[in-house]
């Protein structure tokens, strides 16, 4: 823990920048002017007068939404980029454990997509840029984790998380996801105790978040596995220990068998309760999955509240990402002509 | 941190050893050895002086700079995606800048306090003007260096609120008003504490 004036020389400027960055994310009066496009092109239109300015001038048109998917992220893996470039430790720390999430999921798409039988070439343009790492290639020769791990992970700085799920069955599709979800669990109680140690307003803000994070997690790996044939104890080696569910709430998770156990576990929790009200798979309904995010939202922009912290850092990434994930779903509905749901955007400022 | 073994060690390591010297003293019957008034005599009124010269401007300035360079990287950072607060907040830069005037001002009307002495009649009165220039370079040299943090970290603040909403400036400069005035009544108490001290043969 250091004193906030000590923070402003090393990452005083980058704070600024971030501040910056978050000032520019979509109002929800321009939310109202995209929902009322009728073409891609209207949309590129109305992106032009925001932050976003001529990002799409270069296309060709007919413009399709993944190339507006691929450009909306190029942007903000770009300003990402250019903060990680100018941190040093302990933000540059920070911001690296922010990747190792991303390089997580590429890893897991990339054995899943050799599983059927996809090219590396083919499979490489679609991984998350942030989450890049050297020998990503050669993840395909291996057929066994332990090969896995001996052969490539061991240089990355996953290596740490990979102890738990080193075994000698072939990778299959039920095993690929257990060790997705071991290795999640593993990366993110590492970076709660890296936050906690950091202390200050940084362990104060992400801590809850990670938390948050954590419990979610938990309550979307039992929904999920609800009609799944899962052992109880497997299930319960998944669950992240850093949240607000740990004891207590894991334990009774784990023993889970339905819907409405999980939403009785939520009840005894005051922050989770309402989160699981009113959700139902209806049109007009909210899913669960919505609600999260609904909540992680709030949890973000409450993150900006606090200076001299490197929440903001985390929240702006978090943020952006919500934000393409709304005018994707803004554009998928305006290109399909199905507009009945068009207004399932999670408003964020 | 390492931070935290490192203090813990050196707090213990000091504790122990003056425990030692105490305890050495004292069991040895030469407790009268430890002498804080001898001490104090000692040193020659041109060092208290001249020390409270030093610290007065030397700690200003660390208090100034603390606060500029805060202040500063708020303003470079929140003026990218914001040019219109560069100017405005230049306001918070003069506050601290302030602060650094105070110290040297102090500093010289201390220094003009000091001239060659040699006759032993006036001795007292030498040790009376060595200790007071010495309290008021001490004064206004720390609440100078608090002053100058505590602008610095609400001048930050101020940049960057600035940045997201331009009616807020104005409120949070209310603030920074009162953060600098605790650094002019540092200012005032030492020009109350240094006058009349004067270290000459004509006292």
């Amino acid at each position: 823990m250091f004193l906030d004036v000590l923070f402003n020389i090393d990452n005083g400027y980058l704070e600024g920048l971030v501040r910056g960055f978050k000032s520019g994310i979509l109002k929800n009066q321009d939310y109202i002017n995209l929902v009322q496009c009728e073409t891609l092109e209207d949309l590129k239109l109305h992106l032009q007068t925001t932050d976003y300015g001529n990002f799409l001038a270069n296309e060709p048109s007919p413009l399709t939404v993944s190339v507006i998917d691929d450009k909306i992220r190029e942007k903000y893996v770009l300003e990402f980029q250019h903060l990680r470039n100018h941190a040093v430790k302990p933000l540059s720390k920070f911001l690296d454990y922010i990747t190792y999430s991303y390089m997580i999921d590429n890893i897991v798409l990339l054995i899943t997509g050799h599983l059927h039988q996809r090219s590396v070439q083919e499979l490489l343009p679609k991984c998350h840029p942030l989450g890049m790492f050297e020998q990503m290639g050669a993840i395909t020769v291996a057929d066994t984790s332990a090969s896995l791990y001996n052969a490539i992970l061991i240089d990355t700085p996953l290596a740490p998380y990979f102890i738990d799920c080193i075994s000698e069955h072939d990778l299959d599709e039920l095993n690929i996801e257990i060790m997705r979800n071991t290795l999640y669990k593993a990366y993110i109680e590492d970076f709660y105790n890296f936050c906690k140690e950091l202390g200050g307003p940084t362990g104060e803000v992400m801590c809850e978040l990670l938390a948050f994070e954590a419990d979610r997690r938990a309550f979307m790996i039992t929904i999920n596995s609800l009609g799944v044939d899962l052992p109880k104890d497997e299930r319960s080696k998944l669950y992240p220990r850093c949240g607000k569910l740990y004891p207590d709430g894991l334990n009774q998770l784990s023993k889970a068998e339905e819907y409405d156990q999980v939403k009785m576990i939520a009840e005894s929790y005051a922050d989770y309760r309402p989160l699981f009200e009113n959700v139902g798979t209806n049109p007009g309904d909210k899913t669960i999955e919505d609600k999260f995010f609904e909540q992680e939202v709030k949890m973000n922009l409450n993150a900006f509240m606090r200076q001299f912290g490197f929440g903001v850092f985390y929240s702006f990434l978090k943020l952006k990402e919500q934000e393409n994930r709304n005018i994707i779903w803004i554009a998928e509905c305006v290109a399909q002509k199905h507009r009945t749901r068009i207004d399932n955007y999670i408003p964020i400022m | 941190m390492g931070y935290g073994n490192l203090s813990i060690g050196a707090v213990s390591i000091t504790t122990s050893l003056s425990i030692y010297f105490g305890l050495t003293y004292m069991l040895t019957n030469y407790g009268f050895r430890f002498d804080i008034g001898w001490y104090l005599t000692s040193l020659t009124p041109y060092m208290w002086a001249c020390i409270g010269i030093s610290l007065a401007i030397s700690l200003s300035v660390v208090g100034a700079a603390t606060g500029i360079y805060s202040t500063g990287v708020s303003i470079v950072g929140g003026g990218v995606k914001a040019p219109r607060i560069r100017t405005k907040n230049l306001v918070s830069i003069i506050f601290c800048e302030a602060v650094a005037i105070y110290g040297i001002i102090m500093a010289i009307v201390l220094s003009n306090n000091i001239e060659n002495s040699v006759l032993d009649s006036v001795i007292s009165k030498n040790y009376t003007a060595g200790f007071k220039l010495f309290g008021a370079g001490l004064t206004v040299g720390l609440s100078n260096l608090f002053c100058g943090i505590a602008i610095g970290a609400v001048g930050s603040g101020a940049a960057l609120a600035d940045a997201q909403n331009s009616s807020l400036f104005v409120k949070i400069l209310i603030v920074e008003i009162f953060a600098s005035a605790i650094g002019l009544f540092g200012l005032i108490v030492s020009i109350l504490q240094s006058s009349g001290a004067r270290i000459s043969d004509k006292n």
